[in-house]
């Protein structure tokens, strides 16, 4: 009876301690972070030489799981189609996308979920056979062409409405995946092939005549791409938002991967104070412990690293993903 | 007196089980609604007469981006009722030549037609469609140096020939064709049966030739007779004008059809050989040729045999359009996905797909089942 009442009693107290947001919760009970990420686009989730997934959507993954969990090892990675997501996150079976996914208004108000930030600036380009076609210069040039679209993606919308505003004409000849889509294109089945800069910068590294390609020089939308998040855990929410700050405050602060633990101990920067949790309890407000940021930067490194490692080598420049105070839009809120 | 309350007791189950049925499915879509409000995910049709905002790149309808959700559905089922009918038609001729000649005396064509039938058959069919649109897209010729049949082009873009200007006068020509196939098979029937209850034997061939030349026709030239051909040349990236059957459409439609046509020959020379040999040998001391044995005493019996599990494979080759998706087709798949992807409506749009593709093969088992009715053993 006694035996019973402790047990009974310590019960209580771990319900106490875990009461946070459905998904926080869950995730702490499992003891994994289910990240739902791309089947296979590289800089964002690729399987490596080894068959482990890479990327920098990998890596926010891999820093949360850190900062929640202790370790970024404790990651399962569901790979999923630009169609399966959204019913992935809504259903459950994946605790959060990080899945190059456009934040726009429909998918921020109607489909039960929330963007925690933004992690990557992209734009739409478009990239032409250059020896097929060397007249192709710019966008206009590509009047009564074909173009091949990824389909379930923002991309055959932004098509449209860029024809429809600039009185060109498009044949669109949709795919689904990517893999199909670059290949019709490699093909010259389509006289162009339309997706987010990053996936054109991808699809060329991978490519042995990448100089037969032209990328022509308009952008035609913004995609933010960010985490996207069920809309049921407030907790869970400013967890994943502040990961993606104190990444860039890192970056910003000089904070890197290595010195890290250094820092922690000798910095004097109040900022940098704060965000290794020497002086402040910003861990503590997110439920979590003081050294939440330390882990997730020793984990994966800052933003800038993050972003060498991953985006760089697919010689793509880092334009709007610069921080806020080297030309770029990322803007760290600030740590208090 | 029993055996009416054993039937009260049969019905009251029966209600019983409708009403717990009833119950649990009202239950589920309940639960389902309010469990979609209480997470924020918006629910119903009413993303249907939005507009699409999104290119189709085959349609038989007039559309365009600024058109509905809806109308982008119904172009997706256009579409795939046109993809299904073309293969059908193919899969159906082809299938029945290929079971003939599985039992045919000449062993080469045996063999040949083995060797087709399980080939075919044994490989999954996502891979020929990739297979006969990668020889498509790959093997022909790029536009610039497309191959040149006469006016017609044949590259790696499609198969691009001329084509009559849109206007009225084609219109009701083709209205016209519909119109005196319509009235020619009426004309066939009411001659069958004045010939079936002894009258004299009314000519059938003449008479709907001339309506199939003269309806057309005579629509044609009062709609304003337009002779304008809009004729194929190569501009910048394509050739313009003109009509194109795309690498995707002849891929898919071949692909179905000669994956359809391995079944149906199974089919086919099962129903054959069902058909007693007896049968055959009578025919044959009646002095009937191969010809006539295979046309009025083998296929009306093997019939019986062939039309239910043909009506099978019919379903599946409309259920299989749907890897359209995998080679560029707009079929109802495709477009259905993308309006799911920019809506995130995944419940909506998935229903809205099955309940179409339900309709669908339940409206063709339904005439198949019509013509079982006419062809099956009528015993006297």
């Amino acid at each position: 009876m006694h035996k019973k009442s402790i047990s009974m009693f310590a019960l209580v107290l771990a319900a106490a301690a875990a009461h946070a947001g459905p998904t926080l919760d869950a995730i702490r009970q499992r003891g994994i972070l289910v990240c739902g990420v791309h089947t296979g686009l590289a800089g964002f989730s690729a399987p490596d030489k080894s068959g482990r997934y890479a990327g920098i959507d990998v890596d926010y993954c891999k820093a949360l799981a850190a900062a929640i969990l202790g370790s970024a090892d404790k990651v399962r990675y569901v790979p999923l189609t630009a169609q399966q997501r959204f019913t992935a996150l809504q259903s459950g079976e994946v605790d959060l996308l990080a899945r190059n996914t456009t934040w726009n208004s429909r998918r921020d108000t109607t489909l039960g979920a929330v963007f925690a930030g933004v992690w990557f600036f992209d734009g739409q380009a478009f990239v032409v056979d250059a020896k097929k076609h060397p007249r192709v210069k710019r966008l206009a040039d590509l009047n009564h062409a074909s173009v091949c679209v990824e389909t379930g993606t923002t991309t055959e919308r932004n098509l449209a409405d860029y024809a429809r505003a600039n009185k060109l004409q498009f044949k669109p000849v949709v795919f689904e995946g990517q893999e199909a889509t670059e290949k019709a294109f490699q093909a010259g089945r389509c006289d162009a092939y339309t997706t987010d800069a990053s996936g054109i910068a991808a699809m060329l590294s991978s490519l042995p005549n990448r100089a037969d390609y032209a990328v022509l020089p308009e952008i035609i939308s913004k995609e933010p791409l960010g985490p996207m998040l069920r809309r049921n855990d407030p907790e869970f929410f400013a967890i994943a938002r502040w990961t993606i700050f104190a990444l860039q405050q890192a970056e910003e602060s000089g904070v890197t991967q290595a010195n890290v633990a250094a820092l922690r101990k000798t910095s004097q920067d109040p900022v940098v104070q704060r965000l290794t949790g020497a002086t402040s309890d910003v861990g503590r407000s997110l439920g979590l412990d003081a050294d939440w940021a330390v882990r997730a930067i020793s984990a994966v490194g800052n933003y800038g690293e993050i972003f060498d490692r991953n985006i760089k080598p697919l010689g793509f420049a880092r334009g709007p993903n610069a921080l806020w105070n080297r030309g770029g839009l990322m803007y760290p809120m600030p740590l208090d | 007196m029993t055996i009416t309350r054993a039937r009260w007791r049969g019905w009251l189950a029966q209600a019983a089980l409708l009403l717990v049925l009833g119950g649990l499915l009202w239950a589920g879509v309940a639960n389902l609604v309010h469990n979609l409000h209480s997470r924020a995910i918006t629910v119903g049709f009413a993303y249907l007469g939005e507009e699409a905002g999104f290119d189709i790149s085959e349609t038989l309808v007039a559309y365009d981006a600024t058109s509905s959700y809806a109308a982008a559905f119904g172009v997706g089922l256009l579409n795939t009722l046109a993809v299904s009918a073309v293969a059908i038609v193919a899969a159906s001729g082809l299938g029945l030549a290929l079971g003939v000649a599985r039992l045919a005396s000449n062993g080469l064509l045996r063999l040949l037609a083995t060797i087709y039938v399980e080939t075919v058959r044994n490989v999954p069919l996502i891979l020929q469609l990739l297979l006969w649109y990668g020889m498509l897209t790959e093997l022909l010729p790029t536009v610039a140096d497309a191959w040149t049949f006469g006016p017609a082009y044949l590259s790696r873009r499609g198969l691009t020939l001329p084509w009559p200007a849109p206007h009225a006068g084609w219109s009701a020509g083709a209205l016209g064709v519909l119109l005196a196939l319509v009235l020619g098979g009426g004309w066939a029937a009411w001659a069958a049966r004045v010939e079936r209850r002894g009258g004299r034997r009314l000519p059938r061939l003449v008479p709907i030739a001339a309506l199939l030349v003269l309806l057309p026709a005579g629509l044609w030239a009062l709609w304003g007779a337009p002779v304008a051909i809009s004729v194929p040349r190569l501009a910048s990236f394509d050739f313009e004008g003109g009509k194109t059957v795309s690498p995707e459409f002849t891929a898919l439609a071949f692909g179905l059809s000669v994956y359809t046509a391995a079944f149906i020959a199974e089919i086919v020379r099962g129903g054959i050989a069902a058909v007693p040999r007896g049968q055959v040998d009578a025919a044959q001391a009646l002095g009937m040729d191969g010809a006539q044995r295979l046309r009025f005493v083998v296929l009306p019996q093997a019939l019986r045999v062939i039309v239910p599990p043909l009506t099978s494979q019919y379903l599946n080759l409309v259920k299989n359009s749907s890897l359209a998706v995998v080679i560029g087709y707009p079929d109802l798949v495709s477009v259905s996905n993308t309006t799911l992807n920019q809506t995130g409506q995944a419940i909506e749009a998935i229903a809205l797909m099955m309940v179409v593709y339900l309709a669908l093969s339940l409206a063709i088992a339904g005439l198949m089942n019509a013509y079982n009715r006419r062809v099956r053993l009528v015993e006297r």
